[in-house]
């Protein structure tokens, strides 16, 4: 297998002193495309902050390969964006061009023709002049995509990127998906549709705040794996002891 | 008939005074105005304004009517309080805006007990008011060197700030810039309001900041055209207002925000983006 893009060293992350991921070992090799899969509630979410730097670990380490900074996109659930703020459609996308303008680098034509040409890779062509706050749930997401497309980052962190998208807009989305596999770069997406991550995840990461099943993903989502997730999840002990682990 | 209206600022040295400072207020007080409106800070402008009258009033209380000294006390409270604000906002459970309406009342309640225990009324008055047809030459250059740093550093700290309102979480994933350029925007608009400060006294202060800046929005969907039309209603307000002041015999201050007051009733009516005529009048959807 190719060298690691995250490593996991027993880490366990959560809130307070609740875990809501327990003692994770293991890596995401570089160049792979892995879904993390598992019930509400599991931690999936937890674990996408937690590699993207903004939650440190209650115990345990995580590597990136490089660092974070510069290599790292990170779409989050329900992105916290004021949608009202008067910002069009280009200058949401342009933000995607940070890591290599930085504070006060000029925006030039080939900088432009970038932004157009995400623009135009999710559809989004004739839009680049509209208030992002006129835009659909769909049509935001596939503005966040193009955005996410001139970070140019070699580890992309997807969390539910597709929740409440409709399918046209899934399956171009996935495309990109797969593009983004085709150059190499390591992708991790926290998934519900199992259809999906059957069809384009290689690799999965079943999850119920211990992780249940980890590796090929047809090997992953067995029937058995699945309940026995469902199953941990539940366990919710409001007189739990320090852990011994 | 112009020129008679004009007159004023041509006769008179005290009112071309006004005429600079209010400008020079309007410069600095447009933009970021425009800011604290898409931050949702608008009140939190107001506010700050009340949480620097204890510090000028101890200015005042050791130094008299001083510029300098009501000057560095008031940026100093006014630090002050949006840091304890923001502080107890984070350790406690109490919210940041609970927190800082608690810490501006006893300011403002402080300031004024202050000022009285040594002032007149007229003294209280000029603080709570400001006399902005009595601005020194001290007084013009503090305003315009408030205004030149408010927009050098706006021009400098845009990106993170803008980014900081639209996407935060972002902001953060990319750069560390966002919790600086909050703190630095803060610090511009405490050294905004002490400006204004002195020429509109501690309850208006705010006025040549927000109301331009909620007429804007009546205007333009679009940040970089909001700043512009802010500054210049923030501009036309202030000449207006002390037109108005000199030839109707009101109070100068009052006069600048009242004006820019009905600049914003009207913009709230007429403005193209969703004033409110523009809601009312049913129009036939469009095709596409």
């Amino acid at each position: 297998m190719s060298a690691a893009a995250i490593r996991f060293e027993d880490v366990t992350l959560g809130y307070g002193r609740r875990p809501a991921v327990h003692h994770l070992r293991g890596t995401i090799p570089a160049g792979s495309l892995t879904a993390i899969v598992g019930p509400n509630g599991a931690g999936k979410s937890t674990l996408l902050k937690a590699v993207a730097g903004a939650l440190p670990p209650l115990e345990g380490r995580i590597e990136v390969a490089g660092g974070r900074a510069k290599r790292l996109a990170y779409l989050p659930q329900a992105a916290e964006i004021d949608r009202s703020f008067p910002v069009s459609v280009f200058d949401l996308v342009a933000m995607g061009l940070w890591g290599k303008v930085g504070l006060f680098g000029g925006i030039g034509r080939r900088q432009q023709a970038s932004i157009e040409e995400a623009i135009a890779a999710v559809g989004l062509t004739g839009f680049e002049r509209r208030p992002i706050g006129t835009l659909s749930g769909g049509q935001m997401q596939r503005a966040l995509f193009a955005r996410l497309l001139l970070q140019d980052a070699s580890l992309i962190l997807l969390d539910e990127p597709f929740t409440a998208i409709d399918a046209k807009t899934t399956a171009d989305l996935l495309d990109l998906v797969r593009r983004w596999h085709a150059e190499e770069r390591t992708v991790v997406a926290v998934l519900h549709d199992l259809d999906v991550v059957k069809r384009i995840f290689p690799r999965t990461l079943l999850i119920a705040r211990e992780p249940v099943a980890w590796g090929e993903t047809g090997a992953v989502l067995s029937a058995e794996n699945l309940l026995r997730a469902r199953r941990m999840v539940e366990a919710h002990d409001p007189h739990a002891a320090a852990c011994a682990r | 008939m112009t020129l008679d209206l004009l007159s004023p600022f041509t006769e008179f040295a005290f009112m071309r005074r006004a005429l600079v400072g209010v400008i020079a207020i309007a410069l600095g007080g447009g933009p970021v105005g425009v800011f604290l409106m898409l931050r949702r800070m608008s009140l939190t402008g107001d506010a700050m304004a009340h949480a620097i009258l204890p510090g000028a009033a101890l200015g005042y209380l050791v130094a008299g009517l001083s510029l300098p000294a009501m000057t560095v006390g008031g940026l100093v409270a006014g630090v002050i309080v949006a840091l304890l604000a923001g502080l107890v906002a984070r350790v406690t459970a109490l919210k940041e805006d609970a927190s800082l309406a608690a810490f501006y009342l006893l300011s403002l309640a402080l300031g004024v007990t202050i000022v009285s225990l040594r002032g007149s009324n007229v003294d209280l008055l000029h603080v709570l008011f400001g006399t902005v047809l009595a601005l020194d030459d001290a007084a013009l250059v503090l305003l315009a060197g408030i205004a030149t740093l408010t927009l050098v550093t706006l021009a400098l700290a845009y990106r993170p700030l803008v980014l900081d309102c639209v996407d935060p979480v972002f902001l953060r994933s990319v750069s560390g810039a966002g919790t600086p350029a909050h703190l630095i925007f803060l610090g511009l608009v405490v050294l905004n309001l002490v400006g204004g400060f002195q020429a509109l006294g501690t309850l208006l202060a705010v006025g040549l900041m927000m109301l331009p800046a909620a007429a804007a929005r009546f205007w333009s969907a679009e940040i970089t055209a909001m700043i512009v039309i802010a500054t210049g209603i923030g501009i036309v307000s202030g000449i207006a207002g002390l037109l108005l002041s000199f030839h109707a015999e009101l109070p100068a201050g009052p006069a600048i925000i009242l004006t820019a007051g009905g600049v914003y009733l009207v913009s709230l009516v007429v403005g193209r983006e969703g004033g409110l005529l523009w809601l009312a009048r049913p129009r036939k959807h469009l095709e596409a």
